[in-house]
């Protein structure tokens, strides 16, 4: 299978600081790939470079979006990049906080909608069609968020759970093939974080969006990833499925450092079951 | 606090003004007599007026802190109301539902029902109309008015830059220079009427506004307010010293009034139809910033100054949004300048100066950043006022500066919030209203 996202050898400097080395990653179609690592490994900046927010010093990121040719996308515009149907969520929540939870969706139809100033002066036939299918399509995936009954409430007046929610949504309305959450589950309570899983599935299944997600909450990480890649101080030191991370020696060391203790007391595991 | 710390605290604000201004206001050295002279008086009313203004001042705070502190409870209440209904049968809220729930101000419940806005819209559209064949209705009344209808056209067009895009832009005033010099230069050179030269205004000023979007997109709140100040007082210097093209400072006299068919019009006459003109400029600027603000542009300018970041992760190209909000910012002023230019038949460039921007930006702030309704009442609010505070001309600025400075302590947001458009989900029907 032709995978919807390739990155290869990707490398990001920051002056004289290398925050990436030749970090490769695959993303194959219908797949839930997580990116895991200690703080500061270069996750984020990961996402910034292959969504065009940072320019990458070398290597290739490709796209292949489904039923299209593959696309070399290094240095592209961010909203380029959107537009070619890789749409992401942030860290630390970035909704528009003055807008209504249906406008937040709204502007992710921004790119697949054309009207112009004339058209929205005007109010033609066209643009009145396409505004009307802008909120029906945005009320659409809000329903399936279950956020249907809020959609007038200011988004910055949303419990965290559902701000967290209404990002994921936001993304999909840009109809991507590829999903990018910057830790969906920070700061939620092990709930949210079930209920989250439970929707990262539906999402991957049920629209057929391929998802790759940066997540410290190893629980969800573990159960709902079909392949984990991992990331230490800009370097990509293991990939595999969650069985063959978890027996890393590698990631281990990566996590817990080199072992001074006496190997007996603990058995050096992070990923036991809580 | 209890009134005796309010006091307490009043006392010792008090005590130190004495003490600030003793030097200047209680001590005077007379030189030709070689007397000091005590004035202690002054020093009492000092006191006693600084005491008393500190007092209220904090008692007002107390209750605006009070005040916010109720906004909270209602809030969350609805919450709760919320939870209740997710968690039953999941019915949408309906807007009625919203405003029961959270007991919005007086204000935003006027705009939000049309059962109450109304009578207000034909009360206000009928004195408009009736207003310059009043019997109080003089010249010089139609043209404050009009003045200040010219204002509310500038404020809306600046309120697309700043209230929704949210790019903080001091030059404003250099565009409504390019559309006065643009009717004056044209009917100088080639004789061009006012109605030809309108558009020819506005498309002036709106290439402007490109020209000036481009080398600042880029930059951001307070470096993007420096580079456009400096554009709008470089535009002003070129005005001032070009003299082959502009005339210098004396500017271009003899610049007709509107025409109307040919028909001959005394002075009262043309400005009562100036007056009308304005009003009709005014209901177009409302219409079209109106439809802007609720279509797919409007939102990207509104999420452009919400989180540029988001916004173009989101798709939304950001260079195309700055430009347009720069192009149609411009073109209102543009087509205010062809209007100022035929108004007050001369220009030159001492009508464009610093103050005019800050005057509008001051419009769009004290207005409430986004909202039309606003932006009408600041415009009438600080046009006006200085108008009639003639009588006490002196202290007439201290005033309106006094007024700016409460206003921005007690409502910070503007005397009208910029709503959010409202949709209402029934049965699959989509229906529009006004955010509460």
């Amino acid at each position: 299978m032709e995978p919807l996202l390739d990155v290869k050898e990707l490398t990001m400097d920051f002056g004289g600081l290398r925050a990436l080395e030749k970090v490769s990653l695959q993303v194959l179609p219908g797949e839930i790939v997580a990116l895991i690592g200690p703080n500061g490994a270069g996750k984020t900046t990961f996402f910034n470079c292959i969504t065009g927010i940072y320019k990458p010093t070398g290597g290739d990121v490709c796209v292949r979006p489904p039923g299209k040719k593959q696309r070399r996308i290094n240095g592209m515009k961010t909203h380029r990049v959107t537009a070619q149907g890789m749409a992401r969520t942030f860290q630390n929540i970035r909704l528009f906080p003055e807008m209504t939870v249906l406008e937040n969706v709204m502007i992710g139809r921004h790119c697949r909608s054309r009207a112009g100033v004339l058209g929205a002066i005007l109010r033609d036939g066209a643009t009145r069609r396409e505004e009307k299918d802008i909120v029906d399509a945005s009320y659409a995936i809000l329903e399936k968020m279950g956020l249907a009954g809020e959609v007038n409430e200011l988004a910055k007046n949303l419990p965290y759970g559902d701000q967290r929610r209404l990002e994921i949504a936001r993304a999909m309305a840009t109809t991507p093939f590829l999903l990018l959450l910057d830790e969906p589950a920070a700061g939620m309570n092990p709930r949210e974080t079930d209920a989250l899983e439970e929707l990262i599935r539906r999402i991957c299944k049920e629209d057929n969006i391929a998802i790759l997600m940066i997540e410290h909450d190893m629980r969800i990480v573990m159960s709902i990833s079909s392949r984990i890649y991992v990331l230490d101080y800009g370097r990509m030191i293991a990939a595999g499925t969650s069985v063959e991370i978890m027996e890393n020696p590698a990631v281990i060391k990566a996590y817990l450092g080199e072992e001074e203790t006496d190997p007996e007391k603990g058995d050096g595991s992070i990923f036991q079951e809580k | 606090m209890n009134a005796f710390a309010q006091i307490r605290q009043s006392l010792i604000i008090a005590l130190w003004f004495m003490f600030l201004t003793f030097p200047i206001l209680a001590v005077r050295v007379d030189t030709i007599e070689k007397v000091v002279e005590w004035r202690w008086p002054n020093m009492i009313y000092i006191g006693i007026g600084s005491f008393l203004i500190s007092f209220v001042w904090r008692y007002f705070l107390g209750k605006k802190a009070q005040g916010a502190a109720k906004l909270v409870t209602p809030s969350v209440q609805a919450k709760t109301a919320t939870e209740r209904t997710k968690a039953g049968q999941a019915g949408p809220r309906t807007a009625k539902d919203t405003a029961a729930a959270s007991g919005k101000p007086l204000m935003q419940r006027l705009m939000a029902e049309p059962r109450l806005h109304r009578p207000i819209l034909i009360v206000f559209s009928l004195l408009g109309i009736a207003f310059p064949f009043l019997p109080f209705a003089s010249t010089y009344q139609i043209n404050i008015v009009t003045n200040a209808l010219l204002y509310i056209m500038l404020g809306l067009g600046l309120n697309i830059v700043v209230g929704l895009a949210g790019l903080l832009h001091l030059g404003y005033v250099a565009f409504y220079a390019v559309g006065a010099y643009s009717y004056a230069l044209l009917y100088y050179h080639f004789g061009i009427g006012f109605w030809a030269a309108l558009p020819i205004g506005a498309l002036f000023a709106a290439i402007f506004g490109i020209i000036l979007g481009f080398p600042v997109l880029r930059l951001r709140g307070d470096y993007l307010a420096i580079v456009t100040l400096g554009f709008a007082e470089i535009t002003r210097l070129v005005l001032e010293n070009w003299n082959e093209f502009s005339f210098g400072p004396s500017g271009i006299a003899g610049i007709p009034r509107p025409g109307l068919f040919g028909v001959e019009m005394d002075l009262h006459q043309a400005t009562i139809y100036i007056y009308f003109l304005m009003i009709a400029l005014c209901l177009f600027t409302i219409f079209v910033v109106n439809r802007l603000q609720d279509s797919r542009i409007g939102r990207s300018w509104v999420a452009l100054r919400e989180d540029e970041v988001a916004c173009e992760a989101m798709g939304v190209n950001p260079t195309t949004a700055k430009l347009t909000a720069f192009a149609l910012g411009s073109t209102w002023a543009g087509l205010a300048g062809v209007v100022f230019a035929a108004k007050t038949t001369f220009v030159n460039p001492a009508s464009f100066t610093f103050l005019e921007s800050a005057m509008i930006l001051s419009i769009v702030v004290l207005g409430g950043m986004g909202s039309i309704v606003g932006v009408i009442i600041g415009a009438f609010i600080l046009i006006l006022l200085p108008e009639y505070l003639r009588a006490f001309s002196e202290y007439r600025m201290l005033l309106f500066g006094l007024i700016m400075v409460v206003m921005m302590i007690f409502r910070p947001q503007g005397i009208i919030v910029g709503i959010r458009r409202i949709y209402e989900f029934k049965k699959g029907a989509v229906k529009e209203g006004i955010r509460q």
